[in-house]
């Protein structure tokens, strides 16, 4: 018999987000791509978004998020046993960036991996950490989702250059007396994976960096609006379901920022009432992939106090196909040290 | 059955409306769907939705941009019910 002694439930501690200096608004990106300002924000929502330093990097992003996650949760990297990193734009395969991470925070020995689980990765990790923590293989978990797509983005490419920005988010993952995280539904839609692509390959890259271009991302608009509206607006409902959560229940949705016509009709599609609290940060923030739901998060609690303690259905989406959603108790205000 | 092509625009006249706000009696079969009633990719994708489920035909992906004019959809939806 193996005794376990684990916590029953878990819960979102704390989140934390970092975003660069560099607010670069849609008349800076224009000319490249022939469009418009008005074209842009009919299209996607985005008045403007946030642009690394040319010197700042996936690993700078994240620690700040996490710093931001611990103060607020009264912890520090001691405390954390676990790390987990959802990123596509760390420019090393290996080692990973959560080994970087950990070791910059300061625990060179707490568990640490990256997930490639594009813009759903977040939403993977928070569903990894909260089974960690209640299986008792963990106690505290950092989830960061990190990226700096404008390493991976074609200025001149007229269907992305407008949409993809940087910017690093962060939870804390804990025990909890009470279920604060609900079940993750998750999935993939794997036969659609050229939907979404950073091509061309590495080794297409080395073997005629001369007449091949840098890998970028590159998507099929239309594929991946339908996807996102259809397929997995059902999802985010299954994920409400295995909660026992009602829309009305819900205080506030909180999905992947891909484009503020896609949250809307998600929103429509879901059946969420008035009352929900739907996350907008796309405006202002673009689209950061893994980081933008934590970020998402973090500016809803900025400009919505009342929402700390108040139930949010995430909902992550992204390249593979994949996703991932799950209902959350937000976490409480901060704790004063 | 196939659908006829006048109960077809009929249908598709009232998803447009509903989908991008064009009064239906402006939408004819010679319509451009972007030039002439300012309906963008996205709201494409929403009309072809709703053509799907209440004609019970598929649009793929890759068929969605040829379908440049009402017309050109109307014909399709036709054929694919035959």
């Amino acid at each position: 018999m193996i005794h376990a002694n684990a916590p029953t439930h878990s819960r979102i501690v704390s989140v934390g987000g970092y975003q660069p200096s560099r607010v670069v608004p849609n008349s800076e990106i224009v000319d490249r791509i022939d469009s418009t300002d008005e074209w842009i924000q009919q299209r996607t929502g985005i008045e403007s978004r946030r642009f690394a330093a040319k010197d700042e990097g996936v690993i700078d992003m994240a620690q700040a998020a996490c710093e931001q996650a611990l103060s607020r949760a009264n912890l520090t990297i001691a405390d954390i046993d676990t790390v987990i990193v959802a990123t596509i734009t760390y420019p090393f395969q290996a080692p990973s960036a959560a080994t970087a991470l950990t070791a910059r925070l300061g625990n060179p020995k707490a568990a640490a991996f990256d997930i490639n689980a594009a813009c759903a990765g977040f939403c993977y990790g928070v569903g990894m950490a909260s089974d960690f923590v209640k299986s008792g293989t963990s106690k505290k978990v950092l989830v960061v989702g990190v990226e700096k797509l404008t390493d991976f983005t074609d200025p001149d490419d007229r269907a992305t250059a407008f949409i993809f920005a940087d910017g690093a988010g962060a939870v804390i993952i804990g025990a909890s007396e009470t279920p604060q995280i609900g079940p993750t539904v998750w999935g993939s839609d794997a036969d659609s994976r050229e939907a979404i692509v950073m091509e061309p390959s590495w080794n297409e890259f080395r073997n005629d960096a001369q007449g091949i271009k840098w890998p970028n991302i590159a998507q099929q608009g239309q594929a991946v609006f339908r996807w996102a509206v259809y397929s997995v607006s059902k999802a985010a409902i299954r994920a409400l379901e295995a909660a026992g959560v009602k829309p009305e229940q819900l205080d506030a949705f909180i999905p992947h920022q891909a484009n503020s016509r896609i949250i809307e009709t998600m929103a429509k599609e879901i059946g969420l009432p008035e009352k929900v609290i739907i996350a907008q940060d796309i405006r202002t923030s673009g689209n950061t992939s893994a980081a933008s739901v934590p970020l998402a998060m973090a500016a809803l609690l900025e400009t919505h106090p009342e929402l700390h303690g108040g139930l949010a259905l995430l909902i992550g989406y992204g390249a593979g196909l994949v996703y991932a959603g799950q209902v959350v108790q937000l976490p409480p205000v901060a704790s004063k040290s | 059955m196939a659908l006829t092509q006048e109960a077809v625009l009929a249908g598709i006249k009232e998803i447009v409306e509903e989908v991008a706000g064009i009064p239906a009696a402006s939408i004819e079969m010679n319509k451009n769907f972007t030039n002439d009633l300012d309906v963008d990719s996205l709201s494409m994708v929403e009309v072809v939705v709703a053509a799907e489920e209440r004609f019970g035909v598929k649009i793929p992906d890759d068929q969605v941009s040829e379908l440049a004019t009402v017309g050109d959809a109307v014909n399709f939806i036709v054929k694919a019910s035959a």
